[in-house]
């Protein structure tokens, strides 16, 4: 799960009801499973091999880089059509926000990996024999892994608008449109904008995962620089592994400058707050298209138009005031059918779930799926641990100095973005040729392209400690041990929560590509829940699946709840500054 | 000023306002019948300590608020929602930063419907008319606290309102700058320049009320009630130092400390509720004794005219009231008529080192605030000398809303911690009579 980091109003905790979690989270496993019940009966899987071959040549590179971006921007736009309305929902009925944002969490905390059987079956089933069902498929695990927390981050803007500015609208009575389009979706931009960006970046990730899938027989290479990549680790061809790997990076790079750095930039204006911030972000882009004056004259009149439609009285005008409901009692009623339809919901779904995978798999199978989990839980947990310690370090004494980290924080934000599984095979030849153990060696592809959100979170809480604090510390002699654990540590503690919670949640999600990788023919593979649910979608083995994504599924909700939050509410309680 | 039998304006009509319970209960009242009428071409103002509702009544008359009981009648129909004619000032000035001065400006406007041209040119005028040209195009950010609150007074004038409501416009600006808006404002005013029929403005600034307005309505607190009216019959520009102007300011002085008639065997009147359900204001010890020592020291000698002294501190009555209500609670200092007066227990008080000091005041805590008897009677009573902040707190909100039960129980807290009648763990939420040391 991708969150908040730096330039954002810090998670809001108290929105996130706990109770509801368990419910939400039978639903979603319940859909799921009836979304390959009904997937399947739609119609038949696209025949192995009718998507045309992938060419290694490399002057295919630049068209493969083209239709993987634009798969990722038909996935952003599709998340923010679904931010839009969902969060919107949530943030305005009461009882729909009662089931919809429990959902959001635990959506929130799934592994998306552990989806793509599901979806790849649903989604071939509906556009039979033709591509599209695969493109939309992979549309829809893009779209998976980014519209959650986009979500959230809209519904708890549109929650916290400030009261006097929710006050001049309806003073000065500006309609529903209106106020959307004047005060709520404004006050909802730098929030929005840095999540859709953080949610972008990790995208890249899920585009190469799932260009190339392979569920029973069904095997789905769409052109892209994922597909690509598997065509060349099927074909053992390094240099064409290494192709790859430039190619997105340079994707990367015109992604990074030409979009998420202008955006950022551009959202800051929206910003609540009394003075010019203290923290400009900088964007030559964005710089030099205001400077422009041909470009601009071209956009405004778009600019304008949408200013118009903005202002238009469209609908109705604001309800008078919340009075309540004029009856108590019939208000109540409807809160009592309510309750009992969530319930009767959750109940199906719970039975839906257990008599589908009852059907196939026993105690036993629970049991080993127990313990591949806890496997992979002492993967993930001691990695993390060993980037901390490498990397808080290295992050504070960057952050506390402002020329370093003016450079190093745009790239470790590029890193962040950067999909590792483009350079796994890498890895795995490395691996195979020094017959390294795979339940160790494989484990540092779970940590390599998450452990950055840990150092640009952290990187940005050191630059933002206060210097008469450091000064302070500095006269009083405080050094050494002392001065790491009494002033720079609790200094960065939010921030690093935020980044460390966040890679948390990826490294569950590379667990399922990083535990069981190919090179040829050559498998390897650590033992884990990962490589577990990775067998089971080769092997379409659905049951299998959904006990192993369920499993993972209460592991990293449970560690969410009982360890990440309640630390992270710690650290906003004590240690925030100011 | 002729007496005018034209209809009012605006009429509030025995108007009471609960507090809500998080059960959604009614709860405390915090306005009890309050009637005011608004007639063409005055200025009207609400004056009362923080607390007494009067931004609640404002809220009210502006639409933004249903109350419990009564109504607002503005042109001849109830004000059920915010009424067109009706247009606030925020004392946070409440800009859109998103927004420009111009587009602020025109925000209202396109509420209303009108054409876009006309929209631009009636800003431009507003602008214009504050003296915001040539910032048409800066943001709020780019402006100073005065300039911004300009643009929340050209937005307000740019509707046309008949009736103009400002809550605290000026409170979060520094002297000098509300003084110049304040004058501006008023120049407006007393030429006519301004589209506006009334004024009805929040404050608690006693010299801003006696410097605007022709009419004064003292409110009182716990619950809000109109206490009393007072005429401003002087002629603007008014002048401070005008001997009829500080009479004005001396007479409300005197009436908003005076005692409420009929209820003062104790000399606890001024806080609402009785023994535990006290509300108490959260003011520092420090402050307590800084005013303690400042009457004390010359000029005052023991003997402190209250607008004198505010103005010496360079307080408002907002802060000022507390601080002395508190004295006199724990019968360190009288207030009476407007002046303060330490008693004998104030004198030796100011005489004494800290540990004499503390002394005193933990005697007088338990002997005239309820609460702090109550807290430290349990903690003496249970074996392990701890308590759940929790316990106290259900108590009080029996009596008051949350808010000022936690106001309550921050103020015994610091008075306790102070006077080291109680220890508090903010932590884990627990008194306990461990001392630290």
């Amino acid at each position: 799960m991708r969150s908040t980091a730096s330039p954002l109003p810090p998670f809001a905790l108290r929105f996130v009801p706990n109770h509801w979690d368990a419910i939400a989270f039978l639903i979603i496993i319940g859909l799921l499973v009836a979304m390959v019940h009904g997937g399947r009966g739609m119609g038949e899987p696209l025949p192995a091999g009718e998507v045309a071959p992938i060419s290694l040549k490399f002057m295919y590179l630049p068209y493969f880089a083209l239709r993987t971006t634009l798969r990722m921007f038909a996935a952003i736009v599709a998340s923010l059509l679904f931010t839009f309305i969902y969060a919107t929902i949530a943030a305005k009925s009461r009882r729909a926000e009662m089931v919809l944002i429990p959902i959001l969490d635990v959506l929130q905390s799934v592994p998306v990996l552990g989806f793509l059987s599901f979806t790849v079956t649903f989604f071939l089933g509906l556009f039979p024999g033709n591509t599209l069902g695969a493109e939309c498929a992979a549309i829809f695990a893009i779209f998976t892994s980014q519209a959650w927390n986009m979500a959230f981050s809209l519904y708890q803007s549109l929650r916290t608008v400030p009261e006097d500015l929710e006050e001049v609208a309806r003073g000065f009575r500006l309609t529903a449109w209106q106020k959307f389009w004047r005060l709520e979706a404004p006050f909802a931009v730098p929030g929005l904008v840095w999540n859709t960006m953080m949610s972008m970046s990790g995208g890249w990730f899920f585009v190469v995962a799932s260009e190339a899938i392979s569920v029973g027989d069904t095997t789905i290479k769409l052109p892209g620089i994922g597909a690509y990549l598997s065509v060349a680790i099927d074909r053992r061809r390094i240099d064409a592994v290494a192709a790859a790997v430039i190619a997105m990076l340079v994707v990367i790079i015109i992604y990074d400058q030409l979009l998420f750095r202008p955006i950022v930039a551009w959202a800051a204006k929206f910003r609540v707050e009394l003075s010019v911030g203290q923290t400009q972000e900088k964007s030559w882009v964005l710089g030099l298209f205001q400077r422009t004056r041909w470009l601009r004259a071209a956009v405004a009149p778009i600019g304008e138009l949408l200013g118009k439609v903005a202002g238009m009285r469209l609908l109705w005008r604001l309800p008078a005031l919340r009075r309540g409901f004029a009856n108590k009692d019939a208000s109540l009623a409807i809160d009592v059918v309510w309750f009992a339809l969530i319930l009767g919901v959750a109940a199906w779904s719970t039975w839906l779930v257990v008599a589908y995978v009852g059907s196939a798999l026993g105690w036993g199978d629970v049991g080993e799926v127990l313990w591949l989990t806890i496997l992979t839980m002492v993967r993930v947990v001691s990695l993390l641990a060993l980037a901390t310690i490498i990397w808080v370090p290295i992050s504070v004494w960057i952050g506390l100095r402002p020329r370093v980290a003016e450079k190093a924080q745009p790239l470790a934000q590029f890193l962040a973005a950067f999909p590792a599984n483009v350079v796994f095979p890498i890895a795995v030849v490395a691996i195979l040729t020094f017959h390294l153990d795979p339940d160790i060696w494989l484990s540092f592809l779970i940590i390599f392209g998450t452990q950055w959100y840990i150092v640009f979170n952290v990187i940005a809480g050191a630059s933002a400690f206060p210097n008469d604090m450091r000064e302070a510390a500095a006269s009083f002699h405080v050094r050494g041990w002392r001065w790491w654990t009494q002033v720079i540590l609790p200094g960065i503690l939010p921030y690093y929560f935020t980044g460390a919670l966040t890679a948390s949640g990826g490294s569950w999600n590379a667990s399922i590509v990083a535990e069981y990788v190919k090179w040829g023919d050559d498998k390897v593979t650590a033992h884990g829940i990962g490589a577990y649910i990775a067998k089971a979608t080769e092997a379409a083995d659905y049951p299998r699946i959904v006990l192993g994504v369920a499993m993972m599924s209460i592991f990293v909700i449970l560690l969410n709840r009982l360890f990440w939050r309640p630390l992270y509410a710690l650290a906003e309680r004590k240690l925030r500054l100011n | 000023m002729l007496e005018t039998v034209t209809r009012p304006l605006l009429e509030v009509r025995h108007v009471s306002q609960n507090y809500r319970k998080g059960s959604g209960e009614a709860g405390t009242a915090v306005l009890d019948d309050v009637s005011i009428t608004l007639q063409a071409g005055e200025i009207v103002g609400l004056l009362g300590r923080s607390g007494c509702g009067k931004s609640s009544l404002l809220r009210i008359v502006s639409g933004l608020v249903r109350p419990s009981a009564g109504e607002v009648i503005y042109d001849g129909t109830p004000v059920i929602e915010p009424a067109e004619g009706i247009a606030m000032v925020f004392q946070s000035f409440a800009l859109f930063p998103w927004l420009t001065v111009l587009g602020n400006v025109e925000l209202g406007l396109q509420a209303l419907g009108i054409a876009e041209d006309e929209a631009h040119k009636r800003a431009l005028g507003a602008i214009d008319l504050i003296g915001l040209d040539g910032f048409e195009n800066a943001y709020p950010k780019e402006l100073s606290g005065g300039m911004r609150q300009r643009v929340g007074f050209a937005r307000a004038f740019v509707v046309r309102p008949n009736i103009l409501l400002m809550d605290e416009p000026f409170s979060a600006l520094d002297v000098l700058t509300a003084e110049t808006l304040r004058t501006d404002l008023l120049d407006l005013w007393v030429e006519g320049r301004m589209p506006i029929k009334s004024i009805l403005m929040v404050t608690h600034n006693i010299e801003e009320a006696v410097l605007m307005c022709d009419r004064i309505l003292i409110l009182s607190s716990n619950p809000g009630r109109v206490a009393a009216e007072i005429k401003v019959t002087l002629q603007h520009p008014r002048h401070r130092l005008d001997p009829e102007f500080r009479r004005v300011v001396d007479d409300i002085y005197a009436r908003m400390t005076r005692r409420p008639a009929g209820k003062q065997p104790a000399k606890d009147g001024h806080f609402f509720g009785l023994g535990i359900g006290m509300a108490l204001p959260n003011v520092s010890t420090n402050i307590l004794a800084g005013l303690l020592e400042a009457v004390a020291a010359a000029p005052y000698n023991g003997r402190a005219d209250l607008p004198h002294i505010a103005a010496n501190l360079q307080m408002e009555i907002d802060e000022l009231f507390p601080i002395g209500e508190t004295l006199q609670l724990l019968r360190f200092a009288e207030i009476e008529e407007g002046d303060i007066k330490l008693t004998d227990g104030g004198r030796r008080f100011v005489e004494s080192e800290v540990d004499a000091r503390k002394k005193m005041f933990a005697d007088r805590l338990v002997a005239y605030v309820p609460l702090a008897a109550l807290i430290r009677r349990v903690l003496d009573e249970r074996p392990s000398h701890r308590a759940p902040g929790s316990r106290f707190r259900e108590e009080l909100e029996d009596y008051m809303s949350e808010g000022f039960a936690d106001q309550t129980l921050n103020a015994v807290i610091a008075w306790g911690r102070y006077a080291e009648l109680f220890a508090y763990d903010e932590t884990e939420k627990v008194f306990s009579l461990e001392n630290p040391a």
